[in-house]
């Protein structure tokens, strides 16, 4: 038995790092903290690869299936003899993973940033503020209890708002973060209810006990209903709309492409690796429950995801700013997580989509990272965001060209790099659960493949070569991560995922079939292949197009409008119909009788202040007086 | 006890002399007459203390230590009020209570 | 009317005739002089009491310090021969009714109080007898309120001294 005690540091030390950064940091050189927090994190990542190699190698499955362990458990608020809340860490296959995947992009982010960010006069805060993340981040995957889960998820989104703020002058990254912070925490506020519901029934928070196979906690749930549908049903439903906030499916998904105001280094580790897949690692964690007794609510996942997928990658297509494609493009493979999550059965082969699941958040981790990463070298050596403004590089930057086209490789799903294999994994899952879904699907591949060699064929390819300053390649900082991840993007997808994170622990195999692998890589190298002809040298065939489709180009160009429809309804509905009432409300009945107390009082004061008149005799004259009433008064009274 | 005086005598002499004391208090401007307002007050209330002293608890002293440290108390006030006075008559040349009436609201 | 009675009318007929000049009279320094002519009356009471210390302590203090404090501020605050106005009527009218209602209240409440006068034997007051007592601190012992009012005298002594300085 291995003791995993040590654990603990894995969370506490980035923490640590925060508060040396956040407290000392301004007195330090910007190197030495930015050499301080990556020391940190380096340690950190040697701990959570030590767990991992222990972990999945070392330990001895139990009847062949990984099991859960609880490293580390400490009682933190006591309600009652049976409810209490824990702090503490919790070991499974997919908290194990995930910690590998952060620790990784953290570290790969954390050395990027030290040249990305050089000069910047927010230098040490953006570190602490990364430390800040990387704890609360891996605070979330370890939890052992779902309250420590949601304080999780609320610190996520307080240092994701901190760090979309970085650049707190500019008026859109001010309301860029105040707009991931509210729809997130709204979608929390689900989230705290779908807890609540869940462990009012229940009567534990404790992970353990609600996401064992045996289903006796839920038993009183199953009878409690409201609207037709049962209160854990409800519970689960509000449960997942809290991690659709965080994942950003539709239709939460509107801060997400804002959040891109932030530096490109946080957009990598926040907006593409991380804290976005946390709902889907909610959904994860309670898989066994929405499986087995909620299995309406994980049908509604799946096509929330497959829509969202789709949708997304809709509007990628037209879009122009380099990372909001990227956004977007985040937005479609965390949909095709979810989906893949919501078509999955449990046990064995049938568990395949939860593999899938799990094994495309690894790779998307890795190349979505790299895709990131390589977008801030380019926006680092031309100082612009705009597609339209880039072109040619491959001849200025040749590593950050090799390496992005590896990643798009990668997330177009064509073997052997990472993302075709995941990817394929979850197109067999949904091919068996749901055709209407798959073919979905199929079309996301085909769109993700286009939109990503347009971005790669216009920055790398296509026309411009004017530029003002010539582009050069970033320093050795940054593109060791950039080719780091490039190995990682290449070959992630060999790792046998099926035989470490599975739905119930136990390993199976997981074949590749071809039926389902061929037509996907046809249609990826199809798109790719359309791609390259429209944009791999200036043509005026795209404008053609895009003048032929008239409206439906200009609806995608504004993301369906979402932004306005979200405003249209707040503004002009919720603003107008709720919000004025209520605050005519407080303005003149709260507040009025407030004022009219304390009007009341001032006038009765000016009144009688005159008797205060400051004449000595004045007052011994009505002290006297009252005196002898007082003494008149009593004698009458008593005798 | 004394021949021939009752107790309500003294008392009787004592309260007009406190009622005295504070109708000058009431009256006057001066802020040193109503001083010498206050030592009548004292003084009759001296008076009544030495009284009950004699008639009514006559083995005991009490009533002359009150008048004793109510003396030493009278000496304290009109030191203290007299360096007042002395101030206040820099400031205002005139020592009327009415110029005594910023603290009023 | 026995000889004390006679003295007893004389004495209070002094402080009350002076009692009210002292509030009456519109020349300050004789008003001081009036309440002089008080105190000696009253430590005349004393006399008659049989509290000779008593008497010799309100002549002393009252007659000898306070009363010679008064004048000395009297003559350095206001000119000898300023004769202050006359107080206006309504306030007159009002101070004396509420005297007049307050001596009255008194005065009838302690017609009315059945006073009971003590038998016990009287005590031999000596100045031996006070200053033990004041200075003891068992039974009937005074020594606390005599450290707590020389206390307070020093205080008194000092923030004169500050309050009365000219400037800062």
């Amino acid at each position: 038995m291995i003791d995993y005690t040590y654990t603990i540091w894995i969370v506490l030390i980035p923490l640590i790092m925060f508060v040396i950064l956040g407290l000392f940091g301004s007195k330090m050189k910007p190197n030495l903290a930015g050499i301080l927090g990556s020391a940190g994190l380096f340690t950190t990542t040697i701990l959570s690869y030590l767990t991992a190699y222990f972990y999945f190698f070392k330990a001895e499955p139990i009847n062949g299936a990984f099991t859960s362990i609880t490293a580390y458990n400490v009682e933190w608020l006591k309600f009652s003899d049976s409810l209490s809340i824990h702090l503490g860490v919790l070991l499974d296959p997919i908290s194990v993973m995930m910690l590998v995947v952060i620790t990784t992009i953290s570290l790969m982010v954390h050395i990027y940033s030290i040249g990305y960010m050089k000069g910047d006069s927010g230098f040490q805060r953006f570190f602490a503020f990364l430390s800040l993340f990387t704890f609360s981040m891996l605070g979330l995957v370890v939890s052992t209890d779902i309250i420590q889960m949601y304080i999780g998820f609320e610190m996520v989104g307080l240092s994701s708002y901190l760090l979309i703020g970085h650049y707190y002058e500019k008026p859109s990254a001010v309301a860029a973060s105040n707009k991931a912070f509210i729809v997130t925490r709204f979608a929390d506020f689900g989230f705290l209810i779908g807890i609540l519901l869940v462990s009012f029934y229940t009567g534990t928070f404790d992970f353990n006990v609600l996401t064992n196979n045996d289903a006796s906690v839920y038993t009183s749930m199953g009878h409690a209903s409201f609207l037709g549908m049962s209160a854990l049903t409800w519970g689960m439903f509000l449960i997942f709309i809290g991690g659709a906030g965080k994942s950003a499916m539709f239709p939460l998904h509107i801060w997400l492409p804002d959040a891109m105001e932030g530096p490109t280094p946080v957009s990598a580790l926040i907006h593409a690796a991380t804290m976005v897949v946390a709902g889907v690692y909610l959904v994860a964690r309670m898989f066994i429950v929405y499986h087995f007794q909620a299995p309406g609510t994980l049908e509604f996942i799946a096509y929330v995801g497959a829509f969202t997928s789709l949708f997304a990658a809709i509007i990628a297509i037209t879009q122009y700013d380099i990372k909001r494609i990227l956004a977007f493009s985040t937005l479609s493979q965390i949909g095709y997580m979810m989906l893949a999550l919501g078509v999955s059965g449990y046990g064995g082969e049938g568990g395949v989509g939860y593999m899938a699941s799990m094994f495309h958040l690894f790779t998307h981790a890795m190349f979505k990272g790299l895709l990131f990463l390589g977008a801030g070298s380019i926006i680092h050596a031309i100082h612009s965001n705009d597609l339209r403004d880039m072109g040619n590089l491959r001849k200025y930057m040749p590593i950050t060209f090799i390496t992005f086209a590896i990643a798009v490789l990668s997330i177009s799903g064509i073997p052997p790099f990472s993302g075709f294999w995941s990817k394929d994994e979850i197109l067999a899952a949904a091919f068996e659960h749901n055709k209407l879904i798959y073919f979905s699907s199929v079309l996301v591949a085909g769109l993700t493949a286009f939109y990503m060699s347009r971005l790669f064929f216009t920055v790398f390819y296509g026309k411009k070569t004017d530029y003002k300053h010539e582009p050069h390649e970033s320093s050795l900082l940054m593109t060791i991560p950039l080719m780091i991840l490039a190995f990682a993007a290449t070959f992630a997808g060999f790792i046998p995922f099926s035989s470490f994170v599975t739905s119930d622990g136990k390993a199976f195999e997981s074949s590749l079939s071809l039926s389902i692998a061929i037509p996907s890589v046809i249609i990826a190298l199809s798109g790719i292949v359309l791609a390259f002809l429209l944009y791999h040298k200036k043509s005026d065939v795209p404008d053609k197009i895009t003048v032929s489709l008239g409206f439906l180009y200009r609806a995608t160009l504004n993301k369906f409008y979402f932004d306005e429809i979200y405003l249209f309804v707040t503004r002009k509905i919720i603003f107008n119909l709720i919000s004025r009432p209520i605050a005519w409300f407080d303005k003149h009945i709260i507040d009025g009788s407030m004022d009219g107390i304390a009007w009341i009082i001032e006038t009765t004061s000016i009144k009688i202040k005159g008797l205060q008149s400051g004449q000595l005799q004045q007052y011994a004259f009505v002290f006297v007086s009252g005196t002898i009433i007082l003494v008149l008064f009593f004698a009458y009274w008593f005798i | 006890m004394i021949q021939d005086i009752p107790i309500q005598y003294f008392l009787i002499v004592s309260t007009i002399m406190f009622f005295v004391g504070i109708c000058g208090f009431l009256i006057r401007h001066n802020l040193i007459t109503i001083l010498m307002s206050i030592e009548l007050i004292l003084n009759s209330v001296n008076i009544n203390f030495l009284v009950f002293n004699k008639y009514l608890f006559p083995n005991q002293l009490q009533g002359n230590f009150f008048v004793l440290i109510v003396v030493a108390i009278a000496a304290a006030e009109a030191s203290i009020a007299i360096a007042l006075f002395i101030n206040m008559y820099r400031m205002y040349n005139n020592i009327d209570v009415e110029n005594i009436s910023e603290m009023k609201y | 009317m026995g000889l004390n009675q006679l003295m007893f009318f004389f004495l209070s007929g002094l402080i009350l005739v002076f009692s009210i000049l002292t509030v009456t009279s519109r020349k300050i320094l004789r008003a001081a002089v009036y309440l002089l002519t008080v105190l000696l009356a009253t430590s005349g009471l004393y006399f008659l009491l049989n509290y000779e210390f008593m008497a010799a302590i309100q002549i002393t203090l009252y007659a000898g310090g306070i009363v010679v404090l008064i004048i000395f501020s009297i003559l350095l605050t206001s000119h000898i021969s300023h004769k202050f106005e006359r107080p206006a009527l309504a306030n007159v009218i009002a101070a004396s009714l509420t005297g007049l209602a307050g001596s009255f209240i008194s005065i009838w409440s302690i017609m009315k109080f059945p006073f009971n006068a003590s038998t016990e034997p009287t005590l031999d007051v000596n100045m031996k007898e006070i200053g033990m007592q004041l200075m003891s601190t068992g039974h009937q012992g005074y020594a606390l309120p005599f450290e707590v009012i020389s206390i307070l005298l020093l205080a008194a002594l000092i923030s004169a001294v500050i309050i009365a300085k000219k400037g800062n």
